[in-house]
C-alpha cells in the first residue's frame, strides 16, 4: 500500500514525476525525482534508518529539515549524510550506519 | 571571488522578502539554503484563514521565489552554512560547498523545533510536529495512517488540520507529562490559559471559542471542567487532561501509553491506557534558531515570549556587530506574514547602507517598519501573548548596547 499522498483535498494532485531507483542496505526501491532519501523510504514503510552507535538501537528521522542529524546514512564512498535533506538519484547506493560494536571497517 | 552586497542564509519567508527588497534597490544579492526546496517554513504551511481563503505556503514560496529570480538574486539551495567571519568589513561565509564573500551579512535562519524528551522517543516513527507537516505536505508521503500528537498547543491543534487532509488519522492531541523538560506543556491548567489566551483570529474554530471562553472563566477553572475525553475539533479530540507516559513499540513505534492527569498536572493512579498508532508526533512548540549569529560575537538576551535566546537587534534589523543583520524567526518566534515584514525593512536598510541613505529610501524604511508592527498586531497565528512589549525590550537592550560601547571606547 503506497504511503504517496497522490489526491490532496486543497493541494490538488501530485504532478508526474520521474521514477528512480535506489539502493537501501542493497535492496532496490523506486523513488520520485524530487523525493528526499527519508521521503523515499518512508513512502516504502521504511522507518529505521541507522543503529545507535553505543545501544545498537534502531533510529528514524526527527525534525525532517536537517536540524537534528538523527537520520544520517552512509553513501557509497562513505560519506555521511543527513537522509533528509538529501535528494535522490537515480542508482543511489544508500546504507544504515551500524553500532560501533558491529563495525568491523 | 564575487563579493556579494548582501549574503542571506536562509530561503524563508524573511529571507526571500529581505532579497527582493535589496535586489529592487540594485543590490547584488545571494541566498543560501540548506534545505533542497526554497520557503523554509512557508512550504509546510496550510490553513483556513477567518475569511475562508486557505494560507497555501507553497504558494506564497512560489510567489517569492519567482519575484527574486526576476530580479535576478542567486539562490543556492543543498548548501550548509557551517562558520563565518568578519575581517576588514568583509564577511567569510565558509559553506559546504566553499567560501563566499560578501559586505552585508543577513541571518534568517527560522526557528527550530524544541524537543520533549520521553521514555520512547527515541524509537523509529516518533518525530517531530514539523517533520510529519513537511513529510506530508511538502514530500506529499504519509508517515503512517495513524497517529498521536503529543503537545497541545497553537501550532499542533494546526498541523493536526493538515495530517488529517493528507488522509492521516489523528487518533488524539494529548500532552506530554510534566517534568523538567515540558515545563508548562505538561500542566493542564498552563495549557488551557494559553489556548484561552490565543484571540478571536486564531486559525481555527476551537481556538476561536476559547478565546471567547476566556473572557468569561479563568484557565484554572476551564481546566477543571475540561471534559476527560477531550473536545473535538475537525474530528480531532484534544484532551488536555490526557498526558504521555511512555512511547512503546519494539524497533518502530506501536503506540503510546497514556495516563488522565490533575488539572495540576498530577498523575491519577489506575488510568493507564495505550492508544495504537503508526507514528507519533511531538509538539515542543519552536524556538529561534541563532548559532550562526552566537558566531559572529553579536550578544543575545533571552526573552520568554520570543521562544528563547534572540540576537539583539534594532527595529531597522540590525544587530550590534557591524555589517550583520537578522530578520524572521531567529529575532523571535511568530508568523510568516511578521518574517516577510522584517525581511523588508532589512533588505531596505541593508541597500540605504550600500548605496547612501536618500529622503526616499529613509521614507521606505519607515513606512516598512510601520508595516511590521501592522501585520503583527493582525497576526492570525499568535504564538506568545505581550510579543509587543517583548520586542520593546530587545529594542531597548539594542540602545543600551550602543551606549556602554561608546562609553567603554571613550574610557
Amino acid at each position: 500500500m503506497t504511503m504517496r499522498v497522490d489526491n490532496h483535498p486543497v493541494l490538488g494532485k501530485q504532478g508526474n514525476h520521474k521514477q528512480v531507483t535506489i539502493y537501501f542496505n542493497g535492496e532496490p526501491h523506486e523513488a520520485f525525482e524530487g523525493d528526499t532519501i527519508a521521503s523515499a523510504l518512508m513512502a516504502k514503510g521504511i522507518y529505521s534508518l541507522r543503529h545507535h552507535e553505543v545501544s545498537g538501537n534502531e533510529r528514524g528521522i526527527y525534525c525532517n529539515i536537517g536540524h537534528c542529524f538523527e537520520c544520517r546514512v552512509k553513501l557509497e564512498g562513505r560519506k555521511v549524510v543527513r537522509a533528509c535533506l538529501t535528494p535522490v538519484d537515480d542508482g543511489m547506493e544508500i546504507y544504515s550506519l551500524s553500532s560501533f560494536g558491529e563495525r568491523n571497517d | 571571488l564575487k563579493l556579494w552586497n548582501l549574503l542571506i542564509i536562509g530561503a524563508g519567508p524573511a529571507g526571500l522578502r529581505a532579497a527582493i527588497a535589496a535586489a529592487e534597490e540594485g543590490l547584488e544579492v545571494k541566498i543560501i539554503d540548506e534545505f533542497s526546496k526554497v520557503g523554509g517554513r512557508l512550504l509546510g504551511q496550510l490553513h483556513q484563514e477567518p475569511s475562508g481563503k486557505w494560507w497555501n505556503g507553497i504558494e506564497e514560496a512560489n510567489t517569492l521565489h519567482q519575484k527574486a529570480i526576476n530580479l535576478g538574486v542567486a539562490i543556492e539551495c543543498g548548501t550548509s552554512v557551517h562558520d563565518l567571519e568578519s575581517s576588514y568589513l568583509r564577511w567569510k561565509v565558509y559553506t559546504s560547498k566553499g567560501v563566499e564573500e560578501a559586505e552585508n551579512l543577513l541571518l534568517a535562519t527560522g526557528a527550530t523545533e524544541v524537543p520533549l524528551p520521553m521514555p520512547g522517543w527515541t524509537l523509529p516513527g516518533v518525530m517531530s510536529i514539523g517533520a510529519a507537516q513537511v513529510m506530508g505536505n511538502v514530500h506529499r508521503v504519509k508517515p503512517g495512517n495513524s497517529c498521536v500528537i503529543i503537545g497541545a498547543n497553537v501550532l499542533s491543534i494546526a498541523i493536526a488540520n493538515e495530517l488529517r487532509l493528507c488522509g492521516i488519522e489523528v487518533k488524539e492531541i494529548i500532552i506530554p507529562l510534566a517534568n523538567i523538560s515540558s515545563k508548562d506543556d505538561g500542566n493542564p491548567e498552563k495549557v488551557m490559559e494559553s489556548l484561552m489566551r490565543l484571540t478571536h483570529l486564531a486559525p481555527s474554530s476551537f481556538l476561536r471559542q476559547a478565546g471567547k471562553l476566556a473572557k468569561l472563566v479563568n484557565p484554572s477553572i476551564a481546566a477543571k471542567f475540561y471534559p476527560k475525553n477531550g473536545i473535538k475539533i475537525d474530528n480531532i479530540p484534544i484532551k488536555i487532561k490526557t498526558a504521555a507516559a511512555e512511547i512503546i513499540g519494539d524497533q518502530k513505534v506501536t503506540g503510546v501509553k497514556t495516563v488522565q492527569v490533575k488539572p495540576n498536572g498530577e498523575i491519577i493512579p489506575n488510568t493507564e491506557k495505550v492508544t495504537e498508532v503508526d507514528f507519533v508526533c511531538i509538539a515542543g512548540g519552536l524556538a529561534p534558531l541563532p548559532e550562526l549569529a552566537a558566531l559572529s560575537g553579536c550578544s543575545f538576551k533571552y526573552v520568554h515570549e520570543l521562544g528563547g535566546h534572540v540576537p539583539v537587534h534594532s527595529e531597522r534589523m540590525d544587530t550590534n556587530v557591524p555589517n550583520l543583520f537578522v530578520a524572521g524567526n531567529i529575532t523571535g518566534v511568530e508568523s510568516a506574514k511578521v518574517a516577510m515584514a522584517q525581511g523588508k525593512v532589512a533588505g531596505l536598510v541593508i541597500a540605504s547602507a550600500v548605496k547612501g541613505s536618500s529622503e526616499t529610501i529613509n521614507a521606505a524604511i519607515k513606512k516598512a517598519v510601520n508595516e511590521v508592527r501592522k501585520v503583527r498586531e493582525e497576526a492570525l497565528i499568535q504564538f506568545q501573548p505581550n510579543i509587543v512589549d517583548a520586542r520593546k525590550l530587545i529594542y531597548r537592550q539594542f540602545e543600551q548596547d550602543k551606549v556602554e560601547d561608546r562609553v567603554v571606547s571613550i574610557s
